[in-house]
């Protein structure tokens, strides 16, 4: 399986090579979403869950060529384990035209139940990834009252910097998380027990800033009172409107082409 | 009345342990059952991690098994990990099930499958975290049967203490057997409580309740006598072998997991029982006699497991694949089947002749010539003969040079290391072995990029097999010869890195053999083991040999018996075993004469296949009353069009 983001379905299958593949007739771009406990699952997990559902779809998925031939699917970015997720995305490349609605259904009937595909369109071509520049979280904090979390947010948006550490494959690394969040309120919204639920638009930067890396900053240095674990849930992914500070939908330009 | 899942306690704290999705449940082809529709409720474990447990055959088939049936309900559980242990304890959540996350305690039976002995001090963190008591004699009626299967039951002494029954054999009928009795039982209102039940199921010859059995012991530490101690318990127990495989064709729909675990594909398995007569070989033993799957059985369930999961690889399963009578057909078939759909299939079989060579070619037709692998277990043909696994040293490099001959570049070996009577000289034949595969493969090949892996395994003698009697060798004879060995590969230098060598030090098999073999005193070890943290003995980076030749010294040494005694001693002839009144079907007599013919002074005596020679009267079908079942049956896959 190869879910690192760096497949890509261009390209002609070389028929020198073993396994020669049927090629690819046309490029689908999926938006899925993560409920339930399957926010547990990690993008791997993800990844193996989708190729066996290909696979029990019976769609005519394309494959790579060569000794080891892989189901042509791109993945565009991940979501953190743990984090539900209305907005993640992925492109596959078929070896039959098909009717997206039709792909839909057939990927739905196969999934388990909580990863659900919500919208799929032909893709136009380009780099969807590109299309990817900002994510919209809803993040509910258990306990947390609304007032206590209205003031740290307001101290988190005075700071120029919000620095926090996280582990990650190099070594310990502090991020600046005041940088990427583009819009950080307390929704008027509660959650059913009456605590608070934050509205974030973090511009994705490289590393990566996560929720959690909000949250931790929010808890270090601005005094969010948290014990418990919060629960986000990506409502969008998408373009980014800098004007706004909002996201809109990556595959509105696709659905709406003639 | 219902019970509440404990998924809403668990979920907020799931965020806090590593990989929480071996919590969650929720595997395609899993099912959660109305828990008031069913009148006979089990909780079936596999007591390691879920990434090895899930994948288990014997917990997925009794699964399936079970909720097939209207009335039986089953759900599954695993061990926890040491993050997740903790947490449990700080917030009083107690050992659940992944299906309904219902608390284990709940259900009528607690059915544990144990492939291996070093699965025990899980089975207690499991015990300790449902809330049941450690010890059978201090259970309930509210509590569950604890239930032990798998290999291991067939010796289940050193789990008396902990288990409330044990069965041996294959699972399919007997648990169907026990549900009924539980059902009939609880109907009539429970009568006569927990021991009433366990003696109905003790009176139906195939359940063996340890608190039945007296055992009493002599001055020099041996076991004088085990006997039932209430009328209408069998003075032995018998092992349940299922026939005619092509009627039960489990798993139908396997379980597909969301985490990754350490097998990811579909496995079907095309026999049970081997006859081939490894004298080590446990497995091959107890699971006699030969019982095939017939061609259109595997082709059925290929296709039906594979729609069913959507993997992507098969794995032909059995204790040697290519002993298949139709296994040449079963390969072109499925290969002829699945061409061109990047479907993969899978033969673990370590047969060291051509024809393996044949198959292992037709199983590759799309893909890469990389590895093969051979199981020669002996370095020696002096050391094959003991163990009865006939091959020569010349048919290993005829099987390797045609191997290379074919584009196969790479051979992993196996054996073993601490077998009876073996010396020095006989471990350092492995390296010659591995010199010749390599000088062999790069004349055939004409190339230099040649490899042969070597991995070794210590030899732990098991219960119900000839070397029953034999002693095992101490760990630190294990660990010269392994050493030796390894030094006179290196220092030859035309080898260099064409021979890799896999090996674990002496210590774990020890542990393992102490386990194997032990009777009812081991049980407090293991309890003053898993007391003092052991737990995933199976994990090299849990286990502490340390702690427990520490606390088998403690507990052991009081009632005059020790570490050693239980390892490194041979057993005489009419020394009773503790697993004596456990019924494999193996003639004891038949044993012993194996035992005394591997190790004859003037050469070992080679037992035949019974599959393709006369029966050697090993005593399992007379006994059972039974044959093999093996084919060929001359019929064809029927073609199927596949995705």
């Amino acid at each position: 399986m190869t879910n690192d983001g760096s497949t890509t379905l261009e390209g002609t299958p070389n028929p020198e090579a073993p396994n020669p593949q049927l090629p690819i007739v046309q490029k689908l771009r999926i938006r899925y979403a993560k409920r339930g406990r399957m926010r547990f699952t990690s993008h791997r997990d993800f990844g193996r869950a989708f190729e066996r559902a290909i696979r029990r779809s019976g769609l005519p998925i394309g494959f790579s060529s060569g000794y080891t031939p892989h189901p042509k699917i791109s993945y565009a970015g991940a979501s953190p384990t743990g984090a539900a997720s209305e907005a993640e995305f992925l492109e596959i490349g078929l070896t039959r035209a098909l009717d997206p609605v039709e792909v839909q259904q057939a990927l739905n009937d196969a999934l388990p139940e909580g990863l659900d595909v919500i919208d799929v369109v032909v893709s136009p071509g380009g780099p969807l990834a590109d299309l990817l520049q900002a994510s919209n979280w809803r993040i509910q904090l258990p306990d947390v009252q609304v007032e206590d979390a209205k003031s740290a947010v307001s101290k988190f948006l005075d700071l120029e910097e919000v620095i926090v550490e996280r582990m990650m494959k190099r070594g310990l690394r502090s991020i600046n998380t005041r940088a990427a969040v583009i819009r950080l309120a307390v929704e008027e919204e509660t959650d059913e027990d009456g605590y608070a639920i934050l509205d974030l638009v973090v511009r994705h930067d490289t590393p990566s800033v996560r929720p959690d890396d909000v949250i931790t900053g929010l808890r270090n240095l601005c005094g969010l009172p948290i014990e418990k674990a919060p629960l986000a849930t990506r409502s969008n992914q998408g373009p980014l409107d800098e004007q706004t500070g909002s996201v809109g939908d990556p595959l509105a330009s696709d659905r709406d082409a003639p | 009345m219902p019970v509440d899942s404990l998924y809403p306690r668990l979920e907020p704290l799931l965020s806090g342990v590593s990989k929480p999705i071996q919590y969650i449940g929720g595997e395609l082809n899993s099912s959660v059952k109305d828990w008031d529709s069913a009148d006979v409720r089990w909780a079936l474990m596999y007591p390691d991690a879920y990434e090895v447990g899930l994948p288990n055959q014997g917990v997925q088939i009794l699964y399936e098994v079970l909720n097939e049936r209207d009335g039986f309900l089953a759900e599954r559980t695993y061990a926890v990990m040491a993050d997740m242990e903790a947490v449990m304890r700080e917030h009083g959540i107690a050992q659940f099930t992944v299906d309904g996350h219902r608390p284990v305690r709940s259900f009528d039976l607690f059915g544990l499958s144990f492939s291996t002995e070093l699965g025990y001090t899980n089975m207690l963190t499991a015990l300790d975290l449902a809330g049941i008591a450690l010890h059978a004699k201090d259970r309930t009626e509210d509590d569950p049967i604890v239930v032990a299967g798998g290999h291991s039951a067939f010796n289940p002494e050193p789990i008396a203490d902990f288990v409330d029954a044990a069965v041996a054999g294959d699972g399919e009928e007997v648990v169907l057997a026990i549900s009924e009795v539980v059902r009939e039982w609880k109907a009539e209102g429970k009568p006569g409580g927990r021991d009433e039940v366990l003696a109905r199921l003790a009176a139906s010859g195939g359940v063996y309740v340890p608190k039945f059995y007296d055992v009493t012991y002599l001055a020099n530490g041996q076991i004088e006598a085990i006997t039932p101690n209430r009328p209408g318990v069998p003075e032995t127990v018998a092992k349940h072998t299922l026939m005619d495989l092509d009627k039960w064709p489990y798993p139908k729909k396997p379980l597909v997991p969301l985490a990754e675990t350490v097998h990811e594909r579909f496995s079907v398995e095309i026999f049970r029982g081997c006859t081939r007569g490894c004298r080590f070989c446990q497995a091959g033993m107890i699971t006699r006699p030969v019982r095939e799957r017939s061609i259109d059985t595997i082709g059925m369930m290929v296709d039906n497991g594979l729609r069913a999961s959507g993997f992507s690889e098969v794995g032909l399963l059995s204790l040697s694949s290519a002993d298949h009578s139709e296994i040449g057909e079963v390969a072109k078939q499925l290969g002829d089947r699945y061409e061109g759909t990047n479907t993969s299939l899978s033969l673990p079989s370590t047969r060291v002749d051509a024809f393996n060579i044949t198959l292992a070619n037709e199983f590759s037709r799309n893909g890469r010539r990389s590895g093969l692998t051979f199981a020669p277990e002996g370095g020696s043909d002096r050391m094959r003969k003991v163990i009865n696994k006939m091959v020569s040293e010349d048919d290993l490099i005829r099987t390797v040079a045609t191997a290379f001959s074919h584009g196969w570049r790479q051979v992993k070996l196996y054996f073993m290391c601490g077998l009876p009577t073996e010396t020095d000289e006989d471990v350092l034949q492995i390296g010659e072995l591995a010199k010749r595969v390599i000088d062999t493969g790069r004349e055939v090949s004409g190339q230099r990029d040649i490899r042969c892996t070597v991995s070794i395994g210590g030899f732990v003698p098991k219960a119900h097999t000839p070397f029953q009697w034999a002693a095992q060798l101490d760990h630190e004879t294990t660990d010269s010869r392994l050493r030796k060995l390894r030094e006179s590969v290196q220092a030859d230098k035309r080898y260099g890195r064409a021979i890799g060598f896999r090996y674990h030090d002496g210590k774990p098999g020890i542990v393992e053999g102490l386990l194997s073999r032990g009777d009812r005193r081991v049980g407090s070890v293991i309890e003053a083991v898993w007391r003092d943290g052991g737990r995933f003995d199976g994990w090299s980076e849990h286990f502490s040999y340390d702690r427990w030749a520490t606390k088998a010294a403690e507990v052991l040494e009081p009632m005059g018996v020790d570490l050693d005694w239980f390892t490194t001693r041979e057993r005489f002839e009419d020394e009773v075993l503790p697993w004596d009144h456990l019924d494999s079907g193996l003639d004891r007599e038949w044993l012993w004469q194996d035992w005394q013919e591997a190790i004859d002074p003037d050469g070992a005596i080679e037992v035949e296949d019974c599959r393709w020679t006369p029966c050697f009267d090993c005593g399992v079908c007379p006994q059972m009353d039974l044959d093999i079942q093996i084919g060929p049956t001359g019929r064809e896959l029927i073609p199927l069009s596949v995705v």
